[in-house]
């Protein structure tokens, strides 16, 4: 039998405060209140600032998730002195960069940049390390700001800004008639795809897998890419490995909500397992409508706002090499339709029946993983701090189960936990982020384990009241298998 | 508070009469039930969801708080809420609730 192992996890966030004002919440907000965008434009981070934040600096790789313990809370009051744009397989990408993505993975010419802008955009992207020369071509020559300025008058497509309010190019519509297919959701889905290429060509360009060894490629991401007459149709993985160089490869897109990453890692797990596939990336690009999601909770704060910024995730699932830690596919936890939705039902499922397969207990695992929400941006909107309340309540559990004392639940997010440090994404900020650390902590021998806890919030799609959750394991690779 | 929470507390106060909803929290930390319990009294202190200045003046309780626990038959409580009973500030959230039935009216 084969054993599926963890080769590699990217993590990418692009900074992008220019697109705060195309979020949901701000969209709509702004729409009621005209003094409001001009609040927001004026507490929006720079970039220096994005790079210079701890929990992005843990994001890609840079620092571990225990360091932000140094750090007083909010983050938003620390600037990193020794602060990198890049980690090791990850980037923090500035927003002028990123309209540059989105114009390289612009299939149907609906992305406009100004000329000057994009000129001097080539010249800035010139030495990134994951840039092809094919790249340059797709960028093309650009649109004077008369020609940009007239198509937005004309309505039917969404501008981008730099800087705050320096209008740079814009995104037009798709279809005349479809509604989903206006320049709202198309700049949607780019984004999505746009950071997702980031991503995965960092997992690639990091990690010991070539594009051409990739079978299949898993998108677990949270858009709906499709037209009136199949709005959600997918598929926006073979749509990313496409900008990616994975000729070899074809995919789909899981879709579960926030719980989507758990369930793509466990499916994979079990086709490299079965010798179906022997190479798979799982890759999760940005939300756009999540941008600026709880911005009224920083305003009231007097903090910046934090969700200026989307995540990516890739992750490369793949044959056993004889040293990345291994997928134990016996410690799956599944959250069943029987389950019950209380907060012991969800992990009875996820963490104490599988532990329970091969006889462990909880705090036999070195690191759980579970939604790594930011509290910078979930506390003073008012949600409290997402991880810290999962963390105290698997530890309520190991003290009902007899394995520790009540006494000890304080000091177990800081042993088996972590503090939050993942932009506010949904499916990015599920457990997943920790994959990259996990896995260099394993190989470290820092730890030996680590359990990963995705849940998903079906309800709000309306149609069923179920939640859902999916779990997995990962452990030290004894080395066994060796190829 | 999320907007469809809001609006749906909203409908049923209308539908039913303020006098007859009553509003059972389960939020996390003693800050959210604090807000929570102004946006159903006095309105939505972020002005962002349907009661934005509406005084709905709900009478507001916590899952948590042993008036709500007593009303419950131990075994399903204790099923359903005894891990986050454990593991939430129970003190921090029921002394939160005391002060903004207080301080909301």
């Amino acid at each position: 039998m084969i054993t599926p192992v963890v080769k590699g996890a990217s993590s990418v966030i692009a900074h992008t405060p220019g697109l705060v004002r195309h979020g949901s919440k701000p969209t709509r907000e702004t729409a009621k209140n005209d003094h409001l965008l001009d609040e927001i434009l004026a507490n929006l981070r720079n970039y220096e600032e994005a790079v210079a934040y701890p929990p992005n600096q843990v994001f890609i790789g840079n620092m571990r998730p225990d360091d932000l313990n140094e750090y007083a809370r909010p983050w938003t009051n620390v600037k990193l002195t020794d602060a990198e744009r890049f980690g090791p397989s990850g980037e923090i990408v500035p927003e002028d960069e990123f309209y540059g993505w989105l114009k390289i993975a612009d299939e149907f010419q609906l992305v406009y940049l100004e000329k000057t802008f994009l000129l001097e955009l080539k010249e800035k992207l010139t030495n990134h390390p994951i840039i092809q020369p094919e790249d340059f071509e797709r960028l093309g020559e650009g649109k004077d700001i008369e020609v940009i300025e007239k198509a937005l008058a004309q309505g039917k497509a969404e501008p981008l800004h730099v800087n705050g309010n320096k209008l740079v190019g814009y995104v037009q519509t798709g279809h005349d008639e479809d509604p989903f297919l206006t320049a709202e959701i198309i700049l949607e889905n780019l984004c999505n795809k746009a950071s997702g290429i980031i991503a995965m060509r960092h997992v690639l360009y990091s990690f010991d897998v070539t594009a051409e060894d990739v079978d299949y490629v898993f998108g677990c991401d949270e858009e709906a890419v499709g037209d009136r007459y199949q709005r959600g149709g997918g598929n926006i993985a073979k749509s990313i490995a496409e900008h990616a160089a994975c000729v070899n490869a074809t995919g789909s897109d899981i879709k579960a909500f926030c719980c989507a990453p758990a369930h793509s890692v466990n499916i994979a797990a079990g086709l490299i397992q079965a010798g179906i596939y022997e190479e798979i990336v799982i890759i999760g690009g940005g939300s756009l409508a999540k941008l600026g999601m709880k911005f009224a909770g920083n305003l009231k704060h007097d903090m910046p706002i934090v969700e200026d910024q989307m995540g990516a995730i890739a992750m490369i699932i793949g044959k056993d090499d004889g040293k990345s830690p291994v997928i134990r596919t016996d410690s799956i936890g599944k959250h069943d339709i029987s389950a019950g939705s209380s907060a012991q039902a969800i992990y009875k499922s996820l963490i104490i029946k599988p532990l329970e397969r091969f006889g462990r207990g909880i705090l036999d695992i070195d690191k759980y993983a579970v939604e790594l929400h930011n509290p910078d941006v979930t506390e003073p909107n008012g949600n409290g701090n997402v991880p810290r309340t999962n963390y105290r309540t698997i530890a309520a559990m190991a003290v009902l189960r007899g394995e520790m004392e009540k006494a000890e639940m304080n000091h177990f997010e800081n042993k088996h936990g972590m503090a939050g440090f993942s932009p506010t994404q949904g499916h990015i900020a599920s457990a997943i982020p920790f994959l990259g650390h996990a896995r260099e902590m394993i190989m470290n021998g820092d730890i030996n384990n680590a359990m990963f806890v995705g849940k998903g919030s079906l309800f709000l799609g309306k149609m069923t009241n179920l939640s859902d959750g999916m779990s997995f394991l990962i452990e030290k690779n004894e080395g066994v298998n060796e190829p | 508070m999320d907007q469809v929470v809001q609006g749906e507390l909203k409908k049923a106060a209308e539908a039913h009469g303020q006098e007859n909803v009553v509003v059972l929290l389960g939020s996390p930390d003693a800050d959210s039930a604090d807000i929570y319990a102004e946006t159903v009294t006095i309105g939505d202190p972020t002005y962002a969801g349907p009661l934005a200045g509406v005084a709905l003046n709900l009478p507001v309780h916590h899952i948590l708080e042993d008036m709500v626990k007593e009303e419950v038959p131990q075994e399903i409580y204790d099923e359903q809420v005894g891990v986050a009973e454990l593991s939430l500030e129970k003190e921090a959230i029921c002394s939160a609730m005391e002060e903004a039935r207080v301080k909301f009216v």
